[in-house]
């Protein structure tokens, strides 16, 4: 499907809560240095199927997990892989801005610290600041509390933290949703230039945002007899002007969801 | 008979109307009533022990009473430094608290963070069955049971001791101090776990890094809370830890605490009016001081330092 | 290419993982030291006092000697303060429930009641011994007798039932409220026939909870100045009297084995009693949810 060797890859992943299926035998591969979005209408299992690359989902336990989730050739669900070591080569960025009651330099700084960070936390620091574009607003004031930034600003700190450990994909889990449209920008912005080094997956249900941004687009939807498959997967331009599925059409044209 | 101005009917309703609003007013007279009873306890507490404990210092000075360490006021030359009850009080509570807050906030990471929902919805009331069972039960335990095994293993320990009576009342506050502070954990928001979860967290560095520190005003809470309560607690020390007031830290020797003391003179026959029967409003006040500055603290943390999550 | 070496990260790893170990057994252990305890707190109880439990130490009154001693004085005692601490509680918690739910939600007066209630509950119970002193015993001068002893117990769990019956009259939903006011009742006939009912199982739970909580209580009935050895059944409410704790207590100061035995065989029955209470409140409250869940 890809020009290029996928940097995650899915194969026949499904996940089940309890008995209850939420995610259907999904094969997608996820391009290196790319945004790849995924879309669907709510309930589609695609917040779902986005923490089956940082293997979230094991911390629900009902949850349960089939097929493979591929890592550059690592098996992610292979019975000798510690999730904790998953997470910090993947990082994620969740729906609401979620910063730790701590200043703003002990959000960031987190990850490093626990991760056996040895170098120079400041300029670590600084660098993932400016990196998520929010070093302006903040370098006067990084000892204080993260709780009294805008949610936009927010945001843009858990971004910063999520970079701070380097990580090699990053996850996006419907980034803006909780945000003004200004705040969205800047975060869409943000994805771009951050594009050029990280491969990203985001979740979002806005389908703008993911013709905007995103180079990859992949479709999931819900019918009575399945949940959560994939209807279609390609180029965002492609999904966008000319989808091959009708149910995508339909799906980006607004006739439903 | 001059007939009613009023149509009958409405001359009916009318009566019938006050009538509604008289029982109205006097059953919320009589609920405003009880309301204002409780309030009166707390005005009652301190008058009751103001008005005995202001003679007692018509008698002996506030400074004598707050900076003494020497208290005999039950023997013949009486002393009345109350800093060897305080002492006693302070050294037991501390101990407890000893105990009981690595235990307590170790539980409590355990049932919020570890447990599966099946094993917490199991242990959580039976650890509760702690809280609840009687003082007096506590007391024999130590005394017969825990200081024995104390005694065989240092001969220094008195029959009577203050370490006893502690590591007992550190179990029984134990379940105050587990309960609020799992309380105080369950509330941090899910999403802030995930967060650090993220990053590669492992549970430990989720719980000690991010769950306790936003959880930290109300465990600071609990914790002052169950201080309060160890301050106030009588039957495991009167039993246990003994009717000797020392100004000591010495955890192995016999001591008595405040409340201790109140038992003491109580379980006598001192007559009212007497120094020694006034003695007890005088240390109960200080009790009540100690004890109600330290609830309001509690308060006071919860509502000031409480982050606010969405 | 990663800020973190590899190696860096591998020996902080195998060091968190080490520890998360030695964390979790940590938190384990604690658990299990609770509950150790607990289990042998209640073993021990038993084993020292099942043998010295036996009809006439049921239906013996104290005595000098550890063999005759019995509990009957002190059951009897128990359970005719706890009754009137029950239903001195019932009566001016529900009413104070009542009124600051109902009647003066949000008022400056009702503010500073719950403030004054919170800490009531903080007060060492042995004060409240100390005010039933003075106001009942010598004010009041109803003696040391049975009325003043339920009268301080009743002041001293007070606040559980106020806070019980505030939650359980809390969560009566407010459509009904508002259904029987359409129908022209008034506030209290809303309160009488909507309110009252619906809120009643919390209620009861709450008063047992109060009430096991009195039954336990020994320090407030001692400074309030109750006999400690009593050979007579409390006959009216103005009679001294004792409870099943403080027998408890006196028979553990004495130094006389059989003495002991005897303050264990009454641990176990108050033990029971508190056992069937709160089993009793659980069956109540599980009952009533169904009934009301149809």
């Amino acid at each position: 499907m890809l020009d290029q060797d996928p940097i995650l890859q899915t194969r026949g992943l499904s996940v089940y809560y309890d008995t209850k299926k939420v995610v259907t035998d999904v094969n997608l591969d996820v391009a290196r240095n790319r945004i790849t979005s995924i879309i669907g209408p709510s309930g589609c299992g695609k917040s779902t199927l986005l923490r089956c690359f940082n293997r979230m989902n094991d911390l629900i336990p009902s949850a349960r997990v089939e097929g493979q989730v591929m890592f550059d050739g690592l098996d992610l669900y292979g019975h000798d892989v510690d999730p904790t070591e998953i997470r910090y080569l993947i990082g994620m960025v969740f729906q609401r801005p979620n910063p730790f009651p701590k200043s703003i330099y002990d959000n960031v700084a987190f990850g490093p610290r626990i991760n056996g960070f040895k170098g120079d936390m400041d300029e670590l620091v600084e660098r993932s600041l400016v990196r998520a574009a929010i070093w302006d607003e903040v370098k006067d004031r990084l000892n204080t509390s993260a709780l009294a930034l805008s949610g936009g600003q927010q945001q843009r700190l858990c971004i910063a933290r999520a970079l701070a450990v380097e990580p090699r994909v990053i996850l996006m889990d419907e980034p803006c949703s909780a945000l003004d449209p200004i705040a969205t920008l800047a975060i869409e912005e943000l994805m771009r230039e951050l594009s050029e080094d990280y491969s990203i997956i985001i979740v979002t249900h806005n389908m703008q945002q993911a013709a905007r941004v995103s180079h990859y687009t992949a479709f999931l939807m819900v019918e009575e007899a399945r949940v959560g498959f994939m209807v279609e997967f390609g180029e965002s331009r492609q999904i966008f002007t000319n989808p091959e599925d009708e149910r995508t059409e339909a799906y980006i044209t607004g006739r439903f969801g | 008979m001059a007939k009613n101005p009023v149509g009958p009917p409405l001359g009916q309703g009318a009566r019938n109307a006050w009538k509604r609003m008289a029982t109205e007013r006097a059953i919320a007279a009589l609920l405003f009533l009880s309301t204002f009873l409780s309030v009166l306890i707390t005005i009652g507490i301190v008058a009751v022990l103001l008005f005995e404990a202001i003679t007692f210092f018509a008698d002996v000075s506030v400074f004598e009473f707050l900076s003494g360490t020497r208290w005999t006021p039950l023997f013949s030359s009486k002393q009345f430094g109350v800093l060897a009850l305080v002492a006693g009080t302070t050294l037991t509570a501390v101990m407890a608290m000893v105990v009981a807050l690595p235990l307590g906030l170790l539980s409590a990471v355990y049932l919020s963070e570890y447990a599966p929902n099946g094993v917490r919805k199991v242990v959580k009331p039976i650890l509760e069955v702690l809280a609840g069972i009687p003082t007096v039960v506590y007391g024999y335990f130590a005394l017969l049971f825990v200081t024995p095994i104390l005694r065989s293993i240092s001969g220094d320990i008195s029959v009577f001791n203050a370490l006893s009576a502690s590591i007992v009342m550190g179990i029984m506050i134990l379940p105050m101090v587990s309960s609020l502070s799992e309380d105080a954990m369950r509330a941090v928001p899910r999403t802030l776990r995930e967060g650090a979860y993220a990053l590669g967290s492992t549970k430990l560095e989720v719980s000690t890094l991010v769950v306790v520190p936003a959880a930290l005003s109300g465990i600071v809470s609990a914790f002052i809370l169950a201080v309060s309560r160890a301050i106030g607690e009588t039957m495991i020390v009167t039993i246990a830890a003994g009717q000797n007031p020392t100004f000591t830290l010495n955890p192995f020797v016999p001591i008595e605490t405040m409340t201790a003391y109140i038992v003491q003179v109580s379980q006598g026959d001192a007559p009212a009016g007497s120094i020694e029967f006034k003695t007890i409003f005088a240390v109960a006040l200080l009790l009540f001081v100690i004890t109600l500055v330290m609830n309001l603290l509690s308060q006071f943390v919860v509502s000031r330092f409480r982050e606010e999550y969405e | 290419m990663s800020v973190i070496s590899q190696s860096d990260f591998q020996r902080k790893r195998a060091r968190r993982k080490w520890m998360g170990r030695a964390f979790y057994g940590l938190c384990l252990l604690s658990v299990a030291i609770a509950l150790g305890m607990l289990a042998v707190l209640l073993v021990y109880l038993f084993i020292q006092g099942i043998t010295g439990i036996s009809w006439s130490f049921l239906t013996s009154f104290a005595s000098r000697h550890p063999d005759q001693a019995g509990i009957k004085a002190a059951i009897l005692g128990s359970i005719y303060v706890v009754m009137v601490a029950g239903v001195t509680s019932f009566v001016l918690g529900v009413a104070t429930a009542l009124y600051l739910e109902e009647y003066a939600a949000r008022s400056k007066f009702a503010r500073i009641a719950k403030i004054n209630i919170a800490n009531l509950a903080g007060v060492p119970s042995i004060v409240y011994g100390i005010l039933g002193l003075q106001i009942f015993v010598h004010s009041m001068h109803l003696g040391k007798s049975v009325l003043a002893g339920g009268f301080t117990l009743g002041l001293l769990v007070l606040p559980i039932v106020i806070v019980a019956s505030g939650e359980a009259v809390r969560a009566v939903p407010p459509s009904l409220r508002e259904a029987a006011y359409g129908l022209g009742a008034t506030r209290w006939q809303v309160i009488w026939h909507m309110v009252i009912p619906q809120a009643f199982p919390g209620i009861l739970t709450g008063v047992i909870l109060a009430v096991s909580r009195a039954i336990g209580e020994t320090a407030p009935l001692i400074a309030m100045g109750a006999l400690t050895f009593v050979p007579f059944t409390p006959d009216s409410p103005l009679s001294r009297f004792t409870v099943l704790p403080i027998q408890i207590f006196n028979w553990t100061s004495r130094p006389q084995e059989g003495f002991q035995e005897a303050a264990a065989a009454g641990i176990i029955v108050l033990l029971v009693i508190l056992l069937v209470m709160n089993a009793g409140a659980v069956i109540l409250r599980n009952k009533f949810q169904n009934k009301s869940g149809g």
